[in-house]
């Protein structure tokens, strides 16, 4: 247990690594070998973030006795899911997964009302005999004297449980594998040991921020998180999008931190506690005594997770951030950056499960935007030529899906889908960064075609990780995307039917629109000018890691049924095992329930990602569609000026999947996007400085400045007024002095 | 409790150096230039040096009460006596102002502003030093008076003579406002002395007293008068005009002293003297205050967005970043307050830093014009980082000092003091809030005309060199200290809490008693 | 008695030289009119001192003599110097304390 305690080492050593890189990089190194530290450094990470996941499944299996809370210790939880079925459903659910008593202690008081207090000890005990315990305490070692006032004492720490072990892994891999393809892809840049260094601090920020033991450290890591990735966005300065891109990522963020500065504070006047722990806990004592300051927390802390996870409506800095270098992109999109909102939603669930009554209603704020996000997401995908910006608004469609997941109570398959997520899409992003290079570093798909033969590494992991994305069997997509899916089907105490009804769409689009980028990117003709090539195996190795963990990362979270008939069980459902903080969610008071695995609901998954592909396959490389639609679309395509290649153009416009009406619902998003809500962002900011200018020429200058001078302007004009007398000649002086005597001598012979 | 033998001369030491060091440079004829220089060094390090000896021997278990307390008869006929001490509050501050002097010195080794003569500029910046190493650390009314305003003829004299092409303009503008405040201050000063239950000018007597033998509605009047004189040095909003003038014409040194050390002073007052003196009249100002200080966030925030000068913009910023601060007292809760202290360390460091670069940046392109600049990062690197670094501590940047004294102030606005109006101050608080994004809108916005981009043409064949030894040294103390105070608060926070608790829970009691 | 007599002697020797000072441009002409106006203020004292039967009277106004020789001479040399720097004794030319 000894790295789960000191894993504040984890973040300190690429925090270090910046710091070596940045003094002695350029001296000491060498300037074109600093990545050697970056490397060396992430590798230590990775080792020590593997070793940690290892204890902590240590620790889950065979807990050691202060770690195991028994749940009358916990308060005495009300029935308020006696009655319900629920509690049958988190029944059966433990019945297909025998050797994880997952619900066991809490159902047994809560379904058969008979147990009480010595059955839910006797479940502990049960579960600990099996090597399977559940309220396993998180591991969390302090630093105390971080800071202090009004006579508290405030400390730092680490906070690590199994999904902070999960993000750690995540984070790790992805930023080695970062580094190593970046070697390549960024040789002989102008600012390479920025670069380095940037993303040494990049992942340390993130790594900070996963095991964040109160919230003072969420908001730290969170913006860390995001002055790193303004550094690297903006990466090449010299040019104006680059920066303007930076800070409109970085002011867009501001704009979401408002609400997580605000959410913060309410967390703090609720609780009078910092720590994570501690709120968690008190929530899932006693959910229900807090339930408005939670709902105000939770709606606050919404418009911080819409700003760093690209959710609607501040979702418009992510495309513009591709303006960075590609491994950078695949950074911010596959593990850091954007998953810190999902992260930061994951790790105050509670606050978000009575906040939002998750366990109780069948929509709410957190599902409605995840779930529209999702859908604009995948509509705007198919109406991008970069294949940059289709990736982009990918990641924004599939983190709207891992906050739809969040918000209909299906924790679990979010954080399994961030996971699956982290590896197919780092992989996609560091292909398009392989294409790219080919092919004269352009991300425009109509200068690409035909790469397939010129660069089969890039072609075969592009569609592996394409196939997972799409959701199909047995990719690491198709498991967790079914999990979303199945947790908005059967929901919590209700379904949620139009989640289920936007997770369903969005599955069919996302299958639609990669195979699209696919035909564009590497079938038919090479469009573009030059001789493109296969990358060298320093990109193309990272490619095949990712590659391979598309395909078998959906083996971390499979259902019991498929299991069972190998008599491999046991294995089933690792993360919800090991990552769930059940210690918080699985409580008398706050329960999650998790849905039974439903065969049917993981088929109709699968159709529809198949039909997706097939329809598109059909349309482009058959030629197949009703062309008659084309009429009709005639006034979408107008909005595009670049019409030169009419004919994929109509393919795309006039298709079944992408056609009639997809076409112009993206295209109205992308307008409503542009024009609306990024038009109100820029509004906002001029509106904002021209008020600025006016209020200081009239208000500042003018009326309190003015004031100000007209006291001295004042004091001067009469002084002015008065040097007349003052003419220097004796005699004046003294006549006047004699005419006042004599009128004051009038004056006093008249009054006496 | 007075201290004894060499204790009982620290504080005395530590004022005075600076002013004894101003004394033999002036018997120094001008010709011996490198050694009126150096003499100045010597005295500001001297005073340093017995600041450190503080910092050594301070007796943090004990940081509520009044340390190295030295009190002697002074003015006998107005019993006004010379009492100096210092507990956890004056500490940071003091040791700021000891600490900015010098590196000021340094950083003017080279280059003293036209019209040049070293000997009458380190002359005023070393008394300029003792008024406000002063102020920290007196305890008596008259003496703290007597301090507070023999800072402001120096400074009057450095913008006025080594200023902008508008300095006279400046210059007297900053000398008149802030002297009608300190007229209204020390009229505050004689009615509490004749209207407390007790006729003294000793501050730690009054802070006992409390307002007590005077009437509310007396309380109040007092409070305005201490509002004023403290509010324009601040400064607050409406009352900041001076400001913009005096920092964008004062030389660079006279701005970093101006935004690092004297603007505290006005905080310092509200801390020290004002709500400990009065609470009654500091609940009712209250709302006022923190009212003024959401606006002064806010309307710092749309100045800034408007400037076109470098210096004046970073000067607008700091009636932003003062708003924060003023929030966090007018709070009255330890958070609050706490929070502003730090804040003040906090901004002093970071727009001290800013305005440093701006007057390299000056003496490098002879303009401070935000359009005619760019490139920073690509003419001078070092500097472009440095002055995003700056940035990023100014807008608040967790990690870096200015979150500190930002988030607590937020923080602490949810829950007021007790019988202060709950909603109100979280009105205040959200406004506060998006004081940061606006913050951040100017900061990046500035940084992203001046240091990202290419050079811009006109400077070709000029010399745009980096960094200078002398800068280097004059600013590594100040970006350690950003990065040190961010990592750590508790070196601030640790000082200053219990001297803050005293206060707030002394003005909870008194409020709660009458 | 007489005093009537003096006092009005003593005004109008007053009213003289008041007028005098104001209006004569001659710096030396001032002078004498201040001599003027002394010495009505004696023609008083000692009217009033012969009136009361004090001798205190007659001994102010013989001091005032002694003063006013000394001022004359003061003040003659001051036009003195005046014409010298200026080479004129206008007191009109003399306004440099002019606001």
């Amino acid at each position: 247990m000894w790295m789960l305690e000191n894993a504040f080492i984890i973040p300190l050593i690429p925090a270090i690594s910046f710091v070596l890189i940045l003094v002695f990089g350029k001296k000491s190194v060498g300037a074109d070998r600093v990545h050697l530290i970056g490397i060396t450094a992430l590798s230590l990470v990775w080792i020590l973030s593997v070793v940690a996941a290892f204890q902590w499944t240590q620790r889950i299996e065979n807990p050691p006795e202060d770690a195991i809370v028994h749940l009358e210790d916990k308060g005495h939880g009300d029935e308020s899911h006696s009655d319900d079925s629920p509690g049958d459903e988190s029944h059966s659910d433990d019945s297909h997964e025998d050797e994880s008593h997952g619900d066991d202690s809490h159902s047994a008081p809560a379904g058969g009302g008979s147990g009480g207090s010595d059955g839910t000890l006797a479940a502990v005990e049960e579960g600990k005999d099996k090597g399977h315990s559940l309220l396993v305490t998180p591991v969390i070692s302090t630093f105390s004297q971080w800071w202090s006032n009004g006579g508290m004492d405030f400390a730092v720490g680490t906070h690590v449980d199994g999904q902070t072990v999960l993000l750690l892994v995540i984070v790790a891999t992805i930023s080695l594998l970062v580094h190593i393809y970046s070697t390549e892809y960024v040789k002989g840049d102008r600012r390479y040991v920025h670069y380095f260094g940037f993303l040494s601090l990049f992942t340390a920020a993130m790594l900070f921020f996963v095991m964040a033991q109160n919230i003072i450290q969420l908001v730290v890591g969170w913006e860390l998180v995001g002055v790193c990735s303004f550094a690297l966005i903006g990466h090449w300065w010299e040019e104006r999008p680059n920066t303007d891109a930076a800070l409109k990522a970085f002011l867009t963020n501001r704009v979401g931190d408002v609400g997580l500065l605000v959410g913060m504070i309410i967390l703090w006047g609720t609780f009078k506690t910092f720590d994570i722990d501690a709120i968690n806990s008190a929530i899932a004592a006693d959910p229900g005594a807090y339930h408005f300051p939670l709902l105000m927390t939770a709606i606050c802390l919404m418009a911080a997770v819409a700003s760093k996870s690209g959710q609607f409506p501040l979702h418009t800095w992510l495309p513009d951030a591709m303006a960075g270098p590609t491994p950078v992109s695949a950074l911010i999109h596959a593990a850091t950056m954007v998953v810190a909102g999902v992260y930061m939603i994951a790790r105050l669930y509670p606050v978000f499960y009575e906040g939002f009554s998750i366990g109780t209603s069948s929509i709410n704020l957190m599902a409605f935007i995840g779930g529209f996000t999702a859908l604009m997401g995948a509509g705007l995908a198919f109406a991008q030529w970069d294949i940059k910006k289709v990736l982009a608004y990918s990641t924004v469609s599939q983190l709207g899906y891992m906050v739809m997941a969040l918000g209909v109570g299906a924790w679990t398959a979010a954080m399994f889908h961030l996971f699956t997520h982290a590896m197919f899409k780092a992989c996609l992003f560091l292909g398009a960064g392989s294409v790219s290079h080919a092919a004269h570093h352009t991300f425009d798909m109509r200068k690409m075609g035909g790469l397939k033969k010129y660069m089969p590494h890039t072609y075969w992991t592009f569609v592996i990780s394409t196939l997972a994305l799409a959701g199909v069997f047995p990719f690491a997509g198709f498991w967790s995307k079914d999990e979303i899916l199945l947790g908005a089907l059967k929901g919590q105490e209700n379904g949620y039917p139009l989640m289920l009804f936007f997770g369903c769409a969005v599955a069919l689009m996302t299958a639609a629109y990669m195979t699209r980028v696919i035909w564009y990117t590497f079938h038919g003709e090479y469009r573009g000018h030059g001789h493109p090539h296969e990358s060298p195996k320093v990109m193309t190795v990272p490619l095949w890691i990712l590659a391979g963990m598309a395909v078998v990362a959906g083996a971390f979270n499979l259902p019991g049924p498929v299991l069972e008939p190998f008599g491999l069980e046991g294995l089933a459902h690792r993360i919800q095992t090991y990552a769930e903080p059940q210690i918080y969610l699985n409580t008398n008071a706050l329960h999650i329930i998790h849905p039974d695995p439903s065969l049917g609901m993981a088929l109709v998954g699968l159709a529809l990602a198949l039909t997706g592909i097939a329809v598109t396959y059909l349309y482009f490389w058959k030629g197949l569609g009703p062309h008659g639609l084309t009429e009709r679309n005639r006034y979408a395509k107008a909005g595009y000026t670049f019409l030169e290649n009419k004919y994929y153009l109509d393919h795309l416009y006039t298709g079944v999947v992408v056609g009639s009406i997809k076409g112009p619902i993206a295209t109205a998003t992308n307008w409503v996007n542009q024009n609306m809500i990024d038009k109100v962002v820029n509004t906002a900011g001029e509106t904002a400085r021209d008020s600025g200018r006016w209020v200081y020429k009239w208000i500042d200058q003018g009326a309190i400045d003015g004031s100000v001078n007209a006291v001295a302007s004042g004091a001067d004009a009469s002084g002015e007024g008065l040097r007349v007398i003052q003419s220097g000649k004796v005699q004046n002086y003294g006549q006047l002095l004699f005419g006042a005597a004599a009128v004051l001598a009038i004056v006093f012979v008249i009054v006496i | 409790m007075e201290a004894t033998g060499f204790d009982a001369w620290v504080l005395t030491l530590a004022v005075f150096l600076p002013l004894a060091g101003a004394l033999v440079m002036m018997v120094t004829p001008k010709a011996y230039e490198a050694e009126i220089k150096m003499i100045a060094l010597l005295s500001s390090l001297a005073a340093l040096a017995v600041g450190v000896y503080i910092l050594i021997n301070f007796d943090y278990g004990n940081a509520g009460s009044l340390q190295y307390v030295v009190e002697k008869g002074w003015i006998d006929i107005i019993d006004s006596k010379y009492i100096m001490g210092l507990d956890g509050l004056s500490l940071p501050l003091l040791i700021l102002s000891l600490v900015v002097v010098p590196l000021c010195i340094i950083y003017s080794w080279d280059h003293i502003p036209d019209p040049g003569n070293p000997k009458a500029f380190m002359i005023l910046l070393l008394i300029l030093a003792t008024g406000m190493n002063g102020s920290f650390v007196a305890q008596d009314l008259i003496l703290f008076f007597v301090f507070f305003e023999v800072v402001l003829l120096p400074l009057y004299f450095l913008i006025g003579v080594w200023g902008g092409e508008d300095r006279r303009y400046a210059s007297l503008k900053f000398f008149l406002y802030t002297l009608f405040g300190s007229a209204l201050m020390i009229i505050s000063f004689l009615a509490l002395f004749f209207l407390s239950a007790e006729s003294t000018f000793d501050m730690r007597v009054l802070t006992s007293l409390a307002g007590e033998g005077i009437v509310r509605s007396t309380q109040v009047w007092i409070f305005a008068g201490l509002f004023m004189g403290f509010g324009i040095k601040v400064p607050m909003f409406p009352f900041h005009t001076w400001l913009p003038d005096a920092h964008t014409q004062a030389p660079t040194v006279g701005s970093v002293i101006l935004a690092a050390v004297l603007l505290k002073l006005g905080t310092y007052g509200f801390v020290r003297i004002a709500i400990p003196f009065l609470p009654e009249a500091a609940r009712e100002w209250a709302p006022w205050i923190g009212l003024l200080a959401v606006i002064g966030i806010i309307y710092g925030a749309l100045g800034c967005l408007a400037q076109s000068d470098m210096k004046r913009l970073i000067a607008f910023s700091s009636v932003a970043h003062m708003g924060f601060v003023m929030l966090g007292i007018a709070t009255l809760t330890d958070f609050g307050i706490n929070a502003a202290v730090f804040g003040m360390i906090a901004h002093g460091l970071i727009t001290g830093m800013l305005f440093f670069v701006a007057g390299s940046v000056k003496e490098r392109y002879h303009t401070l014009e935000i359009g005619r600049l760019g490139g920073l990062l690509k003419s001078a690197p070092k500097m472009g980082w440095i002055l995003g670094f700056a940035s990023m501590a100014s807008l608040g940047l967790p990690g870096l000092a200015g979150f500190w004294g930002e988030f607590p102030a937020i923080l602490s606005a949810y829950n007021p003091g007790a019988g202060m109006p709950e909603e109100t101050f979280r009105t205040y608080m959200v406004i506060a809030a998006f004081g940061t994004v606006f913050a951040a809108g100017y900061l990046l916005w500035l940084y992203q005309r001046t240091a990202f981009g290419e050079p811009n043409p006109e400077w070709e064949g000029h010399d745009i060199h980096d960094v200078n030894t002398f800068e280097w040294v004059a600013w590594t103390p100040f970006l350690v200290g950003i990065v040190l105070f961010g990592v750590w608060p508790n070196l601030i926070f640790n000082v200053t809490d219990d001297v803050v608790s005293n206060i707030t829970a002394n003005v909870e009691a008194i409020v709660a008693g009458r | 008695m007489l005093l009537n007599q003096f006092l009005i002697l003593g005004a109008v020797l007053f009213a003289i030289g008041v007028y005098g000072v104001l209006a004569r441009r001659n710096g030396v002409m001032v002078l004498m009119s201040i001599e003027l106006m002394l010495n009505a203020v004696n023609i008083n004292l000692v009217a009033f001192g012969v009136q009361h039967g004090v001798v205190s009277g007659q001994v102010f106004a013989v001091f005032i003599i002694a003063v006013a020789a000394a001022e004359v001479g003061v003040g003659l040399a001051i036009i003195l110097l005046l014409y010298r720097n200026r080479t004129s004794i206008d007191v009109d030319d003399f306004d440099l304390m002019q606001g």
